[in-house]
């Protein structure tokens, strides 16, 4: 069990972040607290990306200001993201998560013990001397899972980690989200998949138009929606 | 050398002075290339990865300096290093260093832009990983370089063309001088002004032969190697 890290809890407040004049996060207060993953869902653009950006510290609001455990302008060394479509070194599958070992700054004695217990954790010590860029989309995924925690984070933020996979890589994926999620990392997706957010969220937060319109206790959200944005999404009609 | 030595004859008998030409020709390009390549591309990696103010400026001018007139090169360097310029007292010039220099102006600029685009079409690539990873400057263009060893072979292969084939430069600062500066290319220039035919065309059949196998070398090591790293 880890303890409990300074990283969190990652509280946005009142964050607004426009670019080339286009509002795409507007006015966010939010606590991402530990224990079970938070899910955001939403509509293809509503900012859902983004939020995650702000979280990990790669994008800067345009006002309104965000801390990790209290502190402004935390360096990510104990927060980790797997992006929509993340990009493979090209190297093979070990060498890529040697490569974020090293980044991590984690000694070099420790490499190949860490290597392989990764890529075992996502099932994919058969090929670890496969070049990465030829894995599948599934195996890709994965590994850009194991990449992500070899950084050994307190938070990992995960941008429609299976969006482009099918059943059974999904169910690979979703697998590994909940063993990562029991050994106290804390999980925050993004997803436009509700039966992805039923089977993996502790608590939900809803987007639209860059705003928070609803957020919960998954089971409670599911079941008795309080908004009518989310009484809509839930019921699968189209959000615009 | 008589008028019915064939070419290729003179290509087979080995014959040493021949040999030696190859050999300063290769060491001079091979050399420069070298040179051009420890100061290309970390400098077509530093424009890619920075923002400053007239960046576009630069790579165009980059760009276009791939184009540099080989003569024009050589008078310059021929200027520099001339005993009365700046560099005189090295006392490099109609020496192969003189060479070597005049090259590596000439092919830098090739590898550089050349570079500058491979890094940073990867870099676009790569940025948000990279950034997510907290790699600080130098940590990013090591990982850039590494990713991008296959296709930067090829910015050198297009160094190693420009400067295997031109003779300008090197006529200008190296002067030809009979197993001492004289390459397969002034060879050529001056065996054809000359008459020897036979020994110009050998030393062109050589040369295009030297260029082919450079390439075909490169070009089996890079397949390999993407086989390998993907």
């Amino acid at each position: 069990m880890r303890a409990p890290s300074s990283e969190l809890p990652i509280e946005f407040d009142h964050v607004t972040l426009t670019a080339g004049g286009v509002t795409i996060l507007d006015q966010i207060t939010l606590t991402l607290a530990p224990g079970a993953p938070t899910v955001l869902i939403g509509p293809n653009g509503s900012g859902k990306s983004t939020l995650l950006r702000v979280a990990m510290g790669l994008l800067s609001p345009s006002r309104g200001r965000i801390t990790w455990g209290g502190l402004e302008d935390v360096p990510p060394l104990k927060r980790a993201i797997v992006f929509q479509r993340p990009a493979m070194l090209r190297r093979s599958a070990a060498a890529n998560i040697r490569f974020a070992l090293r980044a991590a700054g984690i000694p070099r004695a420790e490499h190949a013990r860490r290597t392989g217990e990764l890529l075992e954790l996502v099932g994919l010590a058969h090929v670890a001397d496969r070049a990465a860029r030829r894995l599948s989309g599934g195996e890709q995924q994965r590994l850009a899972l194991a990449r992500a925690l070899a950084r050994d984070p307190a938070v990992l933020f995960l941008d429609e980690p299976t969006a482009s996979l099918d059943p059974v890589a999904t169910k690979g994926v979703e697998d590994i989200i909940r063993a990562v999620s029991e050994r106290n990392i804390k999980v925050v997706m993004a997803t436009h998949d509700l039966g992805e957010a039923r089977r993996l969220a502790g608590d939900v937060v809803m987007l639209h138009r860059g705003r928070i319109v609803e957020r919960g206790v998954a089971v409670s959200f599911f079941d008795a929606p309080q908004t009518g944005e989310a009484r809509a999404f839930l019921a699968g009609e189209l959000l615009i | 050398m008589t008028q019915d030595v064939t070419a290729l004859q003179l290509v087979l008998s080995g014959d040493p002075a021949l040999f030696a030409i190859v050999r300063l020709s290769l060491y001079v390009s091979l050399s420069a290339v070298a040179l051009a390549a420890l100061i290309g591309i970390p400098l077509g990696a530093w424009i890619a990865l920075t923002k400053f103010p007239g960046r576009q400026g630069v790579i165009v001018l980059l760009n276009a300096l791939m184009g540099l007139p080989p003569v024009v090169v050589g008078l310059a360097v021929y200027l520099m290093l001339s005993r009365s310029g700046p560099l005189g007292a090295f006392g490099l010039l109609f020496t192969p260093g003189a060479m070597i220099v005049a090259q590596t102006v000439l092919v830098t600029p090739i590898i550089a832009a050349l570079a500058r685009q491979t890094i940073e079409d990867l870099w676009i690539e790569y940025r948000d990983e990279l950034s997510a990873m907290n790699l600080g400057p130098l940590g990013r263009v090591a990982a850039l370089i590494w990713d991008a060893r296959f296709s930067l072979v090829t910015a050198l292969l297009a160094g190693f063309g420009r400067a295997a084939a031109e003779v300008g430069a090197i006529i200008i600062v190296g002067g030809n001088i009979e197993g001492f500066t004289r390459t397969m290319t002034t060879a050529i220039a001056l065996e054809t002004s000359k008459g020897d035919l036979p020994l110009a065309v050998g030393l062109g059949l050589v040369l295009i032969a030297i260029v082919i196998a450079v390439n075909a070398l490169a070009w089996t090591a890079r397949r390999a190697g993407e086989r390998l790293a993907g």
